[in-house]
């Protein structure tokens, strides 16, 4: 039980760095109901069931898994938008899952969120200025009208935005440029960390260049703590400093990117780092890849022991019976949790 | 040999409220028995529409075929009667798409809709086409295929109904299938599942196929030819060997730049391609990538803006002159000015 039951001084201590958020056994349960007059719970979706990790001050943590594994209700879980049905999360040492109204408030000054779909997550009827301000406006920053403009425009042009646009609405914009907008958006009250969920995947290839790099600037200029969710492998690779693999609402690996890559333990893992396309035809013509059948179990009813049983090519009896082990740390830093690694 | 497919000169617009949108300015490309060509871009590159019209799929109004032939085994298709192409569609030629859900109909059981190009084209019946269609589920990997005929499309996940669009397009053993981002919807382990799949039903019914993805790696490890679109025209086409390992035109050098790969750890910054994708609205004059073009700029070529290049043979090759580009600048020299 070494990583998941360690204290937090014990965690703090062991790496000698600033941890800017906590998240201890973190569980996320959506209830299923049933019955049309008198509904009862028959169920629930376990989308988290059991996270915890450290972040660091200045890092990029990617969460990876493929979709339902959990990784978007746990950026959402962390930032209080769901209430977690158990754990703690705790940001720069105060415990916000017991906080709430305008204490809860406050925190969010310090962390933001940036959406997948800069289509949807920008209000069609408001412009880029009062879309950018209105985070400014709700925690009374910036009361002066002409200070509050110049600020906005200054924030649209450091994320690559002509503020001459400033009175222009979301649908004037592509893609790209509103992902901008969403940045903009969340640098407006100068968060020390952001949850970006999957901030590029809904952009073409040429522009999610160009927001990676916007993205990694501001990170230097500001001292920005990413917490990046993706699906995307390499692009995690390039941006991330550490990176957790989640399936069916756990983490499965946890460690410093060129670690797990060079050295995946876990089977889940070495099966999704070998099925990720690498664009060069020479590599691609002598690469082996893990397929592994099947598809996700729901995570309303995960099989009995080891999440991944039913789609590991490895697993032994221990695996079927025994719930999944936990977080083992490897090698320093590399923590995996399945039974073959022990 | 003559090849399978023969596309010249294809033109496509869409005339909509806003304005008229070139959608496809003049693209040609064969493709010989048995090939797999890979189609590359991003939204609006074209890639989708250009493979819409050869299968006489443009909806009209608002769009229309301009100009263009699309020979297939000897005749044009874009000539043909809507009776005499519903009898090349689905038997000759098949296409799956993107997003298996909305390909799909709902209301209609799978076996119903495998077993209807199967009694339209091959006159089967009933019984005749559903065992054939249960074996064609079996082949793609449905477990249990003769009883999951009577499930609805809702009853299987994102993976394995693009198994049933496979399925569905292999029916009338076609010599020519067009996947049109088939995988894009699907997560990476099952894309890798259908990736495998396909490659392997492609040997054993010896098809020509054609896939359109804006993911370059995808592409790297299934196509034999690579042709990449920007702007409803074809930038650079050749193996992809060549495409990947000798790229020649800017824009394709630029993309294979802002893409970071998973077998390198990357601590140095992606190169992007400034701005944004053309408007179609505008008539293509000149080279549709100037606007975002580093060489163009570096070279301060003007004629970039005015003319339009030709698809050439890509200087100082050596191969059988099947990789050729379109572009005013030898990016060589481009390199070698900058350096």
């Amino acid at each position: 039980m070494s990583s998941q039951t360690m204290t937090a001084e014990a965690r703090q201590e062991q790496n000698g760095r600033d941890v800017i958020l906590q998240v201890s056994d973190l569980k996320k349960h959506f209830p299923i109901s049933a019955g049309i007059v008198f509904q009862r719970q028959v169920g629930a979706v376990r989308a988290v069931d059991g996270v915890s990790f450290d972040v660091y001050r200045g890092e990029t943590l990617g969460l990876v898994g493929e979709s339902g594994c959990g990784k978007s209700t746990t950026g959402r879980t962390i930032l209080q938008l769901y209430r977690p049905t158990e754990g703690s999360v705790k940001f720069e040492g105060q415990e916000l899952s017991t906080m709430a109204g305008n204490d809860l408030r406050q925190m969010r000054r310090r962390m933001q969120i940036i959406f997948q779909d800069p289509f949807a997550s920008l209000n069609p009827r408001m412009t880029v200025g009062s879309i950018v301000s209105e985070p400014l406006q709700i925690h009374k920053i910036y009361n002066d009208k002409k200070e509050r403009q110049q600020y906005v425009e200054q924030l649209m042009e450091r994320v690559g935005l002509n503020p001459y646009f400033i009175n222009r609405y979301p649908h004037e914009f592509s893609g790209g440029q509103r992902q901008r907008i969403g940045i903009a958006r969340a640098l407006a009250l100068e968060p020390s960390f952001i949850v970006a969920d999957e901030p590029i995947s809904a952009l073409d290839v040429s522009i999610q260049a160009q927001v990676v790099n916007l993205m990694e600037e501001l990170q230097d200029e500001l001292n920005l703590t990413y917490l990046f969710i993706a699906h995307d492998l390499s692009m995690v690779r390039h941006i991330c400093d550490r990176v957790a693999v989640m399936y069916l609402g756990k983490i499965v690996e946890l460690g410093p990117v060129d670690e797990v890559y060079n050295n995946p333990q876990h089977p889940y893992t070495q099966a999704l780092l070998s099925a990720v396309p690498v664009p060069d035809p020479v590599v691609e013509e002598d690469r082996q890849r893990i397929i592994i059948a099947g598809d996700l179990p729901n995570p309303a009813n995960p099989p009995a022991g080891c999440n991944f049983n039913t789609r590991c090519p490895v697993a032994f009896d221990l695996c079927y019976h025994e719930p999944d082990p936990p977080l083992i740390e490897v090698r320093p830093q590399h923590f995996v949790s399945c039974h073959r690694v022990t | 040999m003559s090849a399978l497919l023969d596309v010249k000169d294809l033109v496509v617009r869409f005339y909509t409220q806003e304005g008229t949108v070139y959608a496809v300015n003049g693209v040609s490309f064969e493709i010989e028995e048995g090939e797999t060509l890979g189609i590359v871009g991003e939204s609006g590159s074209g890639k989708s529409v250009s493979s819409l019209a050869l299968m006489g799929l443009i909806p009209s109004p608002p769009g229309k075929v301009e100009s263009g032939t699309v020979i297939f085994e000897g005749r044009d298709l874009l000539t043909l009667k809507p009776d005499q192409m519903r009898l090349i569609r689905g038997k000759e030629i098949a296409m799956i798409f993107q997003d298996p859900m909305t390909s799909l109909n709902p209301v209609l059981t799978i076996g119903t809709q495998i077993t209807e190009s199967l009694k339209l084209h091959e006159g089967m019946n009933t019984s005749q086409s559903r065992k054939r269609a249960a074996d064609l589920l079996d082949m793609v990997g449905i477990p249990d295929a003769y009883r999951r005929l009577d499930d609805y499309p809702h009853q299987f996940s994102g993976g394995m109904r693009q198994r049933v669009m496979i399925a569905m397009g292999l029916s009338c053993n076609p010599k020519l299938l067009i996947a049109d981002e088939p995988t894009t919807a699907l997560d990476v382990t099952i894309q890798a599942q259908i990736i495998e799949l396909v490659k392997q039903l492609k040997d054993e019914f010896n098809m020509a196929m054609i896939w359109i993805t804006h993911d370059l790696g995808v592409v790297a490890g299934i196509a034999d030819r690579i042709q990449v679109m920007y702007g409803g025209r074809i930038m650079e086409s050749g193996s992809s060997h060549e495409v990947f390992g000798d790229s020649r035109h800017p824009y394709t050098v630029g993309l294979l730049g802002s893409l970071p790969r998973l077998d390198s750890s990357g601590e140095e910054k992606l190169t992007q391609i400034e701005g944004s994708p053309p408007d179609m609205r505008n008539e293509p004059k000149g080279c549709p990538f100037a606007p975002r073009c580093d060489v163009r700029e570096t070279l301060q070529l003007e004629r970039c803006w005015d003319e339009r290049p030709l698809l050439e043979t890509v200087p100082g090759n050596g191969g059988d002159g099947a990789h050729i580009m379109s572009c005013w600048a030898d990016i060589r020299e481009g390199v070698a000015e900058n350096v």
